[in-house]
């Protein structure tokens, strides 16, 4: 039997995504494509791997920036899906590709990835956010991405003992501060309600609450119920499931 | 082993291309600033210009970037007011220390370009609406917003292109500001703390109180500081040759701090967004291995200083465990505000806060002339006051006192 082997797809997983429709690849792909951002990321690929040499990542995993924006570029549907669940998550998000002599920001594009398989409630967005959960909480509800009260000994073991001590004396550490918006501890600094009433608008009306549902909708209805409760109390009448 | 200085500035003069130019007319980029101006003409967005008085710098194809000294919006970080907050704490001494007129607000949010690096949970219409409602507050008090985070800085940066370039991300944010009561405003610099300081570096040297001319530094420049929308970085002949960015190493030579080059210098610290939250291994591992390790064996520095919330955190935090692995870690990691507030006499302990870093600083103190142990001594005497219920807070008179 002839096989032409420049037909064949680059896959080196073993087949994993073989049952997923093509037209189910595709449609995720174009998805990326048609984001406004698409083509200020992507102009092709001298494939010179200078975003390689520069890339954190590509030194600690099997990953390569260079890789996806060839996949992207070449319009490999299969390679695309593949990279979009097995590889997108390892990107340290630093953009030192964007040193790209193409002008090519593979990190803007995998950031452009990544909303799609979160938008899309992909199985490998889900587990490369496991246990992050918290984290989008306290930024979606408070404003503020970390807080004191995070500096726990159980969240921080690899830190070592000084987060025991900060841990031990957090309340009294942060009176010890003179700027006055610091002396918060579940915040990382003191947001006032109208402001947070105003970022809870912004998710309402650009539809974030959306993507959470599909990545965790456990952590979804506990949000909801937060803001909706918050924006009543602040005259306003929304609804986030709608 | 003994320091190893590469000297790279005369390598990178004795191999700078003929055909190297560092005029604006040479530049590969737009100048945003045109499509900024243009589109306050036609009415579809305001700009907020940068306050007098202002300091002008050089970005790196030579165009000139206005620092406005005072007047200032600070628009704080989430890493360093949670985690280490006499990162912010230092800039605002230096504010008051000057008699510089600012505002730490509390109508600020996030520019949540954390969470959105890591978990992609947002898109491009509300982190632009996220921007242009922290501009506008700003804006609402009359002061120019001075950006204390890195990451902020750099993805403000991204929000202005995509504001500037396409016309349905402007049409949604001109909604949803519509809806908040708020006025479509940018502004016309993103300015970065550690560019303030730089500018502000031969007055702090004025003042410097704290002789640091023995120290050997070395300098990590935060990647969404020169690497995202790299054009409006700070970038001077006389440092680097304009080859690299200038910040930090600007400010650093100026209070007489030797600089400890090493190899890696372009390397990320491994923050990774995600990874430093639910995949620390791989922050840990590249910040000793591709950062830490190096700068010890290369130039064996007395401190790392950097300028961003991110670095400080994951070149500081990840020191333990390496320690833990043999490695060869041990240098303390501070920012440049705290560099700059402890030449100028700044408590160690009230303003720098640095009890809330990890890895061990009193040598480092020592060096300087500073007694750590006499100046902890102080600071818990604060701390009893507050405790006895003398008072509730340290205030900034307590810092000086």
């Amino acid at each position: 039997m002839n096989v032409d082997i420049n037909s064949m797809p680059l896959d080196l997983t073993g087949g994993k995504y073989r049952d997923i429709p093509y037209e189910e690849k595709e449609r995720l792909f174009n998805e990326v494509k048609a984001d406004v951002r698409f083509h200020d990321v992507l102009y092709g690929c001298y494939e010179c791997g200078v975003c390689v040499a520069a890339c954190p990542s590509a030194r600690f995993y099997d990953f390569s920036p260079r890789v996806i924006a060839q996949a992207v570029a070449r319009e490999d549907v299969e390679l695309v899906y593949i990279l979009m669940n097995d590889s997108i998550w390892d990107c340290s998000q630093c953009f030192s590709c964007d040193r790209c002599p193409r002008g090519n920001s593979p990190g803007g594009l995998i950031t452009l990835m990544r909303e799609v398989a979160v938008r899309n409630g992909l199985e490998s967005a889900k587990e490369a956010l496991e246990g992050y959960g918290r984290i989008i909480y306290k930024i979606m509800s408070t404003g503020t991405q970390v807080s004191p009260d995070m500096l726990q000994p159980n969240a921080f073991p690899d830190w070592g003992h000084h987060v025991n001590e900060i841990a031990d004396n957090l309340d009294l550490w942060r009176r010890a501060l003179p700027p006055e918006t610091l002396h918060t501890v579940e915040t990382g600094w003191s947001v006032s309600e109208k402001t947070i009433i105003e970022l809870y608008l912004i998710w309402h009306m650009t539809g974030v609450m959306d993507m959470i549902k599909e990545i965790d909708e456990g952590l979804f209805m506990i949000l909801q119920d937060v803001m909706e409760e918050r924006l009543e109390d602040a005259g306003y009448d929304v609804t986030f499931d709608e | 082993m003994g320091q190893q200085v590469i000297p790279v500035e005369e390598l990178i003069k004795s191999q700078k291309k003929p055909g190297f130019k560092y005029t604006p007319e040479e530049a590969p980029t737009e100048d945003y600033r045109d499509i900024l101006f243009q589109l306050e003409k036609e009415g579809e967005l305001e700009v907020l210009r940068v306050p007098e008085p202002y300091v002008e710098v050089t970005t790196k194809y030579g165009r000139k970037k206005k620092i406005p000294l005072e007047h200032t919006w600070h628009h704080k970080s989430c890493g360093q007011c949670g985690h280490i907050p006499g990162y912010s704490t230092s800039i605002f001494w230096l504010n008051r220390q000057f008699g510089f007129d600012y505002v730490d607000p509390s109508d600020q949010t996030s520019c949540t370009a954390w969470n959105y690096y890591a978990s992609a949970t947002s898109n491009a219409e509300a982190q632009a609406a996220v921007a242009v409602r922290n501009f506008a507050a700003a804006a609402e008090t009359g002061r120019f917003p001075l950006i204390h985070c890195g990451t902020s800085f750099g993805h403000y940066k991204e929000v202005r292109h995509e504001l500037l370039h396409h016309h349905q991300v402007r049409r949604k944010v001109r909604e949803i500001m519509e809806r908040l009561g708020k006025r479509l405003v940018f502004p016309e610099e993103i300015v970065h703390y550690s560019e303030w300081v730089y500018a502000i570096r031969d007055r702090i040297a004025e003042r410097q109180v704290i002789d640091m001319s023995a120290i050997v530094a070395s300098v990590h420049p935060a990647c969404h500081y020169h690497k995202l929308v790299e054009e409006d970085a700070i970038y001077d002949p006389e440092i680097y040759g304009a080859q690299r960015t200038a910040i930090v190493t600007g400010t650093l030579k100026a209070l007489g701090i030797q600089i400890g080059e090493y190899s890696s210098w372009y390397d990320c610290c491994g923050f990774g967004f995600r990874h430093i939250l639910v995949s620390r291994d791989f922050s840990r591992s590249f910040a000793v291995q591709r950062k830490i390790e190096v700068m010890k064996e290369e130039a064996d520095p007395d401190i790392v200083v950097t300028h961003d919330t991110g670095c400080v955190t994951t070149l500081d935090q990840s020191q333990f465990a390496g320690k833990a692995h043999g490695k060869k870690v041990g240098i303390p990691v501070m920012s440049d505000s705290q560099i700059a507030a402890l030449a100028m006499g700044a408590h160690p302990y009230k303003v720098l806060q640095l009890h809330w870093h990890n890895t061990e600083n009193r040598p480092f103190l020592e060096k300087l002339g500073i007694d750590p142990e006499e100046k902890w001594r102080e600071f818990e005497d604060a701390l009893e006051k507050l405790k006895r219920g003398e008072k509730h807070y340290l205030t900034w008179e307590d810092a000086d006192a």
